[in-house]
């Protein structure tokens, strides 16, 4: 198969044979594609919807429209409660049974794998930049702005640049308390926040194997932060388990791309990670955790996010924590990021492990990541979070500090009140 | 034909740095220009006039998909940007809302802060006004000159261009 995983999709959804796709799909070309699902949020569903009502057009297809009201919400103020009622009105006029309002939604990039809109072989386009989370399910998705959602709503297509392709050949198996999220921190670290600018990332390889579906999610959750346009994982038995589940189905596994698919192909060996953390105010600025030898206090620890906010990172959460409490002074918050997951959370008792710990938990919020609400930092202050930037001001003031972590590596950090792994807070018992 | 003063950034300019995310509840272009750029370059709003020139180094507009960046920028009177390359969904946002960008290394690489540029958007020519230098940026892939000529894409869609 001379096709990357990215182009087979695309040439399916075109209809178009291998052959043909060589040279219709062939890496910089300008094409037209039918899109599955258009998603956006209370950010940016507004503006989308402005601009739709302002085109004069119908609604192309009210059924490949998904709105998540989940950044600003439960609602923080007078004008984020605006935004909400204007989406919440259109859907409703509109008949649009893909809106999820506080009490059914969650974080988009976790509910939507949830829900089984985001699957295998779909193309998702999405107003927020984290949509390349559903290539863990071996779907096309990426992010765009609201004006193309607009565009989608009107037409029902997208018009996308055939990306070349970066593959990682994973090989070995992760170590224990080594996370997908330090895996691709490892990567954003090796190749920049523009490594992988306009393209693909694929992974293949015997490495694949071993990763959970959770870990896959933020692996490809993450791809934008080395520009990827999208983030690529083959379907194997643990997208059929997943999507039994979700959908009731499984889908065709992809045929293994030639090599020669391939623009670069790069080697790695998982059992060689280690936790991982990118220093701020860049993803690409990584150390392993366990080199940092300067004591770093932290202030706030936050876990969730559409980067690590799914069942098994809150699993990992109350592994480290495990009966200790947080460190005095360090306001711990964990954000499940769906209802599902959070009373999944409840039932295994890791609520109870974090309030007993000295965590608060919230209800699913994109919130603090983005220095909406829910945990904004002061000035000088600083932050271990699991979410996906550390950029100037991302989570509050413009001079704190975030420094982004696996769940383990955080609630390490919240236990010693310091920045640290796991195997620092043994070094100190 | 564009003409103004350069305002010169660095690499990895990101959306947040653009219009900081605690501001999204509005997409009022007025109201977000107040915010550009605040937590970094606290000046470039109170120094910015219309036509005025922003020339970045790589990867301008990385992070978020939010349409405000490119909003904020144009609702400061930003009449282009011109990077050594574009964050892809930043590249798409700007076309869409008519903020017109250039990818030109060179040019970059010899344009200054505070220089006076003028820019030929129809042939992709940068002048440097201040150094007397020319750089002729790539032009734009005929599908996307196409979405351009019509005013932007909601345009192109409603003019039946939208084809490949």
């Amino acid at each position: 198969m001379k096709l990357t995983f990215t182009q087979q999709i695309l040439a399916a959804k075109k209809g178009l044979s291998e052959k043909e796709a060589l040279s219709k799909l062939a890496p910089g070309n300008l094409i037209l594609v039918d899109v599955d699902t258009a998603m956006s949020n209370d950010v940016t569903a507004p503006v989308a919807i402005d601009v739709f009502e302002g085109s004069g057009c119908g609604l192309c297809n009210k059924d490949n429209i998904t709105f998540v009201l989940d950044h600003f919400t439960p609602n923080r103020d007078i004008k984020s409660a605006q935004q909400c009622k204007r989406v919440r009105d259109f859907a409703c006029k509109n008949g649009v049974k893909n809106f999820f309002d506080v009490g059914e939604m969650g974080i988009e990039h976790a509910l939507l794998p949830e829900k089984g809109i985001a699957k295998p072989w779909a193309v998702m386009i999405g107003a927020d930049s984290h949509t390349c989370t559903y290539g863990a399910l071996g779907a096309f998705s990426t992010g765009v702005g609201s004006t193309d959602i607009a565009g989608i709503m009107m037409s029902g297509k997208i018009w996308l640049k055939v990306p070349s392709a970066i593959k990682f050949n994973l090989k070995g198996k992760l170590n224990k308390g080594v996370s997908g999220k330090d895996l691709i921190l490892h990567i954003i670290g090796m190749i920049g926040v523009d490594g992988a600018l306009y393209k693909s990332i694929e992974f293949s390889g015997e490495g694949v194997d071993s990763l959970t579906m959770d870990d896959r999610f933020t692996v490809c959750n993450m791809a934008i932060e080395c520009g990827a346009k999208n983030g690529v994982f083959p379907i194997d038995e643990k997208t059929d388990e997943y999507t039994l589940v979700s959908t009731g189905k499984t889908y065709p596994r992809f045929e293994t791309p030639d090599d020669s698919a391939y623009e670069r192909i790069i080697d790695i060996d998982l059992s060689a990670l280690r936790p991982t953390v990118a220093f701020p105010h860049l993803p690409s600025n990584t150390r392993e955790v366990d080199e940092v030898n300067e004591e770093i206090k932290v202030d706030q620890v936050v876990i969730g996010s559409c980067t690590n906010g799914r069942i098994s990172d809150l699993a990992e959460a109350a592994r480290v924590l495990n009966g200790r409490h947080v460190k005095k002074g360090v306001r711990t918050i964990i954000i499940p990021a769906t209802n599902k997951i959070y009373l999944e959370a409840m039932e295994k008792g890791y609520i109870k492990t974090f309030i007993e710990g000295g965590a608060i938990v919230s209800t699913p919020t994109c919130g603090p990541c983005l220095g909406g609400h829910m945990g904004i930092l002061a000035s000088g202050e600083v932050a271990v979070a699991t979410t996906n930037r550390n950029f100037i001001g991302r989570m509050g003031a413009k001079d704190s500090y975030i420094y982004l972590a696996s769940p383990a590596t955080a609630m390490a950090s919240a236990i010693a009140g310091k920045l640290t792994g796991e195997k620092g807070l043994e070094e100190e018992k | 034909m564009i003409k103004g003063r350069v305002f010169k950034f660095g690499d990895d300019i990101d959306t947040d740095v653009i219009v900081p995310a605690t501001y999204l509840s509005t997409f009022d272009p007025k109201e977000l220009a107040k915010h550009c750029m605040e937590y970094t370059h606290p000046d470039f709003y109170k120094t910015v006039k219309e036509g005025d020139i922003v020339v970045a180094g790589k990867n301008f507009g990385c992070g978020s998909s939010r349409e405000h960046a490119p909003i904020a920028l144009k609702g400061c009177g930003v009449s282009i940007v011109i990077a050594k390359s574009f964050a892809r969904i930043f590249y798409r946002n700007a076309l869409n809302i008519g903020l017109y960008i250039l990818e030109c290394p060179e040019a970059v690489d010899n344009i200054k802060d505070g220089d006076i540029v003028s820019v030929d958007v129809n042939t992709g020519v940068v002048t440097n006004e201040s150094a007397g230098k020319s750089f002729k940026a790539a032009p734009f892939p005929k599908f996307i000159q196409e979405i351009i000529a019509c005013g932007g894409l909601v345009e192109a869609i409603k003019q039946g261009k939208y084809t490949d």
